[in-house]
């Protein structure tokens, strides 16, 4: 799952999808997530990265990455 | 030796400065041209009512004149225009209601044997993409059109009634469209379409999916000058745009270049599109002149109204390249404040 290419995103969590006119906003994490996805890499090697970074239990962060990507793919920010 | 070369100074009237709740595009025009450093201009306004508030924008119009209704036909439009060419030698008109074109179109080589330009679609051209043609127009050219039924008289309704599911969209040959839920809402709609705008009357499929319009600008030769689609953000009561963003969706501006190809359209012009859920762009009305969100293309990059300019003036232009994507607008209700005496004047002598 890839960040489309053309998904405008700032520090400040503010997304815009040039083709469709949509815009969200999302928190500080769900930048972190989408500034990885960016960079090509996995939701697996995403879930490494925030496990070693933040005290969470690994189970409810597998959920909430794979939730929050699933989001994403439904408003066209994945392709 | 003097280097710095003098502007042309271009004398152009201008038609729709009624930017009211449901405004005409003729301010947003005026605004467009007037920010184009290439030229000056001397800015004609024509109006039909007294209250139509770029009357009394002093700083974006020189002078005012009322014109005929278009329903009193060429003559008097002619009439009209000879003694406004006579006192403001008026070298460009751009007309920007959809009623009025047929009658600016019909008149297009008197003009310009008077040395006035116009930049205008003809006849057929604009009758091809006329609201009780269209169906056939996206048959004929693999456009996706919703299914509709031109009504003449009121016992027809009834076949479109029981034909098509509920919502579906009632509409005027020139303005106007009301959804409707039931029978009951579909005649009360007809009569009341009927009595604005006249027979036939149109009724559509309901479409659901986004609203995204696009403005465009051909040079009457099949090529499209600029296309700048714009997603409707905030849309009124009477399905107006009253903010938008410019976007970028290749598909779509294969769409209007395609449209522009197919029809060699001239001069401005506006695609209604909804985009259904399953990504079909269906088009939903053609206007035939700028919308009056235009300001937003000049906004971002692709000042269409001052191509146009230059356009009718002879000048060969390139496509415009990119646009910026992600430009807003956001549209504003200002209480603007003139003295009676103006508008004494424009209602007395048709003149401001």
């Amino acid at each position: 799952m890839r960040v489309r290419k053309n998904i405008a995103a700032n520090e400040e969590g503010f997304l815009f999808n040039p083709t469709t006119g949509d815009s969200f906003s999302t928190n500080s994490i769900g930048v972190e997530i989408i500034s990885l996805l960016k960079k090509d890499i996995s939701l697996r090697d995403i879930v490494d990265e925030l496990y070693e970074k933040y005290d969470v239990d690994r189970a409810l962060l597998e959920r909430d990455v794979e939730d929050f990507s699933l989001q994403l793919k439904e408003f066209s920010i994945l392709e | 030796m003097n280097s710095i070369k003098k502007k042309p100074t271009f004398v152009i009237a201008v038609t729709g400065i009624n930017a009211i709740d449901s405004p005409g595009p003729g301010v947003a025009v005026i605004r467009a041209i007037r920010d184009c450093k290439d030229f000056e201009t001397r800015i004609i306004g024509l109006s039909y009512e007294s209250l139509e508030p770029g009357l009394y924008m002093h700083d974006l119009i020189d002078k005012s004149y009322q014109i005929p209704y278009p329903s009193a036909g060429t003559d008097s439009l002619w009439e009209r225009l000879e003694y406004i060419h006579k006192k403001e030698h008026l070298q460009l008109i751009i007309p920007n209601f959809d009623a009025e074109l047929f009658n600016f179109i019909k008149l297009e080589n008197q003009l310009k044997l008077n040395g006035i330009a116009t930049y205008l679609p003809d006849l057929k051209q604009l009758e091809s993409r006329d609201k009780v043609k269209l169906l056939d127009f996206g048959k004929n050219h693999g456009f996706y059109v919703p299914e509709d039924y031109i009504i003449h008289e009121f016992k027809e309704l009834k076949k479109a009634v029981d034909d098509f599911e509920f919502p579906m969209v009632i509409k005027g040959k020139f303005y106007d469209a009301v959804i409707v839920n039931s029978t009951d809402q579909a005649e009360k709609a007809f009569f009341k379409i009927q009595s604005k705008w006249g027979l036939p009357v149109i009724v559509q499929k309901f479409i659901k999916g986004t609203e995204i319009n696009i403005a465009a600008l051909g040079d009457g030769k099949g090529g499209a000058i600029s296309i700048v689609p714009m997603r409707k953000l905030y849309i009124t009561d009477k399905g107006k745009a009253w903010a938008g963003v410019t976007l970028h969706d290749e598909s779509l501006i294969a769409l209007a270049r395609k449209f522009i190809a197919e029809t060699r359209w001239r001069g401005g012009c506006e695609l209604e599109i909804m985009l259904s859920p399953d990504g079909k762009p269906y088009i939903m009305e053609v206007n035939p002149r700028f919308p009056a969100w235009i300001y937003l293309t000049a906004a971002a990059g692709h000042n269409q109204p001052a191509a146009l300019v230059k356009l009718a003036f002879g000048q060969k232009l390139e496509p415009f390249g990119e646009y910026e994507v992600g430009k807003i607008f956001i549209r504003y209700a200002w209480d603007l404040i003139t003295d009676i005496n103006e508008f004494h004047k424009i209602s007395g002598s048709g003149e401001l």
